[in-house]
């Protein structure tokens, strides 16, 4: 039985311009620092890492001087659907102990760390490996000055728990306070703007209301260029990507292989 | 969990579930009382003993 | 003097004797005990499972124990709803081994969880939309259920037999043991299905995800039929180690050979939906996210071998041994049998487990290997153990066997 879809007020979302980005990575440190997210004394087990913001690079496989690379940030895709037509993410009908939900006013997949037993069943359900589980304790040891960068406006989390992307979700709440105190019932398209949209410097990342025909990220879902990750599991994600390079959109799906044409 | 806790719905869904789950305690609980009650009634001399032969 | 709390009639090996077969177990149970509070106290960073395997060794020992316990429900229900008598010989042992495997279950999970003083959270703050609280709430209640069962056989070893209490508390529980039998038969429905159906509804995983009817995928339904096609060969397997180990016969041939039987026919069944299911995945859910079935089976060990083996070797080849009566009658082809069945249980167990996981959705996400850490064998070994010594030692003290005075005269 398919649960009836409810019209959201907002449907918050992210467009990021492939053909901009050049993999500094300064998204991911902006992340990390905005939401206090752990570190590991090492850093190189990429399995148990946490990344909310998450880096991948691509290439189209061809030698120098067809060889081209791509850079991919991957943060939560905030998914609409379950890939059955239910009208929530995948990891939010798993989840055992309602400790993921969608806000229905912003589209917004949070996560209450208080409340996660740390079953890991939402981590199986996404395809995107969006989520991340604190494997350790988190590491922020006095002195070393990891605890400087620490925010108040986010809990740490720890062991034992798992945490993704938030769209910086405590922005939207300090931008919504800011309309209240001054006496407004919405907030502005620059009011609320997630760490990495803020940090990158090439300008790759927008982020607004999908539901607002005046924000920017409405139009450019629009383009030609825009797709976004596995769209055949019928997900739904709220961040889309735009690339003039027909192989990289190649690389967001799986195809079989009578489904290709082949490339030029 | 329970009808008087917070994020009870009345829902088809909770409704549902949740009364299989106390039908189930319920029947489990009763189970065991008749059980208990017998014997301590049969302890009492207030019931017959009928012994019990393996079929 | 121990002797006086063997159940009457039968013989049992030297204290001596049993206390060194116990000793092996034990030294595992210690090894689990080391390993277990190795990972409360310094988190499950002590284990190999990441972020891509969020499931994985103790899950697969999970979801098997729960399949394997099985023969406990379905025997269950066999003898007191359909009335099938002649499996009141095997009952008693059958329940034993279902406790045990659901007890063992329920002790892995609390290691497993990543914040086990939460595991409260999965009943108070219930989503009841997910497959995993249907689980949760199913095995909890069902637990209880079975150690209702295994109450009145504990009750009815030699010494507290003679206390009037404890032996009529006994025979009234076991006058109204048809109504946990029923109650035990519908909990074990809904979990064993339930365990398939949170695989089946993972709709973003290619792999795992399956159509089905109404809110069930129908990996729900396979999982039950292949639970009660794989339960009793498990606890035939049990008796006939027990059997082997104590060089008595424990039960009599009529039972074993009825269970064997039933067994083989519902494996049958279940391969030839299983193998409709797979062919209507293949050119289903995994053509419409754009994958063939090899896709799923080109990375690290998980090759084609897997389906071969789950249902040709462990599937199709026990399920012919077991409808074969030549075959079953003997005891060498029956262990055989049971044991291949048991594996390809284990197998598909497995599969929807670690496969599911370990085959990455997005085109560019690479693969990466995963092996146990010695604690995750420790713990998962350790419910072997416990098993093994709850057994030996119900064995020893208790009348698990009905039939075995009369099957095992003393001249």
């Amino acid at each position: 039985m398919k649960e009836k879809h409810e019209k959201p007020l907002h449907r918050y979302g992210m467009v990021i311009d492939l053909d901009k980005c050049t993999g500094c990575g300064a998204c991911v440190v902006a992340c990390a620092a905005e939401n206090n997210v752990s570190v590991r004394p090492d850093e190189s087990d990429k399995k148990r890492f946490i990344s909310w913001m998450q880096l991948y690079v691509i290439k189209n496989g061809k030698e120098y001087p067809e060889a081209e690379v791509c850079y991919i940030p991957r943060p939560c895709m905030h998914c609409e659907e379950d890939g059955h037509g239910n009208p929530h993410p995948p990891c939010v009908t798993v989840c055992v102990a309602t400790a993921t939900r969608v806000d229905i006013n912003t589209g917004i997949v949070s996560q209450i760390p208080t409340r996660c037993i740390g079953c890991r069943y939402c981590q199986a359900a996404c395809p995107y490996h969006a989520r991340y589980f604190n494997w350790w304790d988190a590491y922020f040891p006095k002195g070393k000055g990891l605890e400087r960068y620490l925010s108040p406006e986010i809990s740490v989390r720890m062991r034992g728990v798992v945490e993704k992307c938030t769209f910086c979700h405590h922005r939207y709440m300090r931008a919504k306070r800011k309309a209240q105190a001054e006496g407004r019932k919405e907030i502005r398209e620059d009011e609320y703007i997630p760490a990495c949209a803020e940090a990158c410097p090439a300008g790759a990342i927008t982020f607004g209301d999908l539901n607002n025909p005046k924000h920017k990220v409405s139009q450019l879902i629009k383009s030609p260029r825009a797709f976004r990750l596995l769209e055949r599991l019928n997900t739904k994600p709220k961040v889309y990507y735009l690339s003039s390079k027909e192989w990289v959109r190649r690389m967001a799906d799986n195809y079989l292989p009578e489904e290709l044409k082949p490339l030029t | 969990m329970t009808p008087f806790s917070f994020e009870w719905e009345w829902d088809i869904g909770h409704i549902i579930f949740f009364g299989f789950l106390y039908l189930c305690l319920t029947v489990i609980g009763l189970g065991l009382s008749w059980a208990g009650i017998k014997t301590v009634l049969q302890l009492l001399g207030l019931l017959w003993e009928k012994d019990l032969e393996e079929d | 003097m121990e002797s006086a709390l063997f159940p009457e009639g039968v013989t049992r090996c030297s204290a001596k004797k049993f206390f060194l077969w116990t000793l092996p177990w034990l030294l595992i149970l210690a090894w689990g005990g080391v390993s277990a509070v190795l990972c409360l106290w310094k988190a499950l960073n002590q284990t190999n499972m990441s972020n891509i395997f969020a499931f994985a060794l103790w899950i697969v020992f999970d979801l098997g124990l729960i399949a394997l316990g099985a023969g406990a429900f379905f025997t269950g229900f066999l003898t007191y709803i359909i009335g099938k008598k002649e499996l009141r010989d095997i009952l008693n042992a059958a329940v034993i081994i279902g406790f045990i495997c659901y007890s063992g279950a329920m002790a892995i999970l609390g290691i497993d969880i990543g914040q086990p003083l939460r595991g409260w959270f999965i009943f108070w703050h219930a989503n009841i939309h997910s497959m995993l609280v249907e689980v949760s709430f199913c095995i909890t209640c069902y637990l209880i259920v079975l150690s209702i069962e295994f109450l009145p056989i504990i009750l009815e070893n030699r010494k507290l037999e003679e206390i009037k209490p404890i032996r009529l508390f006994g025979r009234n529980l076991h006058a109204i043991m048809a109504v946990f039998a029923a109650t035990g038969t519908f909990l074990s429905f809904f979990h064993q299905g339930s365990l398939g159906g949170m695989f089946g509804v993972m709709y973003a995983r290619p792999f795992a995800a399956r159509g089905g009817f109404y809110i069930w995928p129908w990996t729900f339904f396979l999982f039950i039929l292949s639970a009660i096609a794989a339960g009793p060969c498990f606890t035939i397997l049990i008796v006939k180690i027990a059997e082997k180990l104590t060089k008595k016969k424990l039960v009599s041939d009529n039972t074993v050979q009825f269970l064997a039987r039933l067994s083989g026919f519902l494996l049958a069944t279940y391969l030839i939906l299983k193998i409709a299911d797979t062919i209507g995945w293949i050119n289903g859910e995994a053509h419409r996210a754009g994958l063939r079935f090899m896709d799923f089976y080109k990375e690290g060990p998980y090759g084609v071998w897997l389906p071969i083996a789950e249902i040709g070797i462990c599937g199709i080849l026990p399920a012919i041994m077991l409808l074969i009566p030549k075959l079953r009658k003997q005891t060498k082809w029956l262990i055989i049998a049971c044991l291949l069945n048991c594996t390809g249980i284990i197998l598909n167990r497995f599969s929807f487990i670690i496969v599911t996981l370990a085959i990455p959705v997005l085109p560019f996400e690479r693969f990466w290997s995963y092996l146990p850490t010695w604690q995750e064998w420790g713990v998962a070994l350790a419910s072997i153990a416990y098993g093994v010594l709850l057994f030996s030692v119900a064995y020893r003290y208790l009348p698990v066997f009905p039939k075995e005075r009369e099957l095992n005269p003393i001249s």
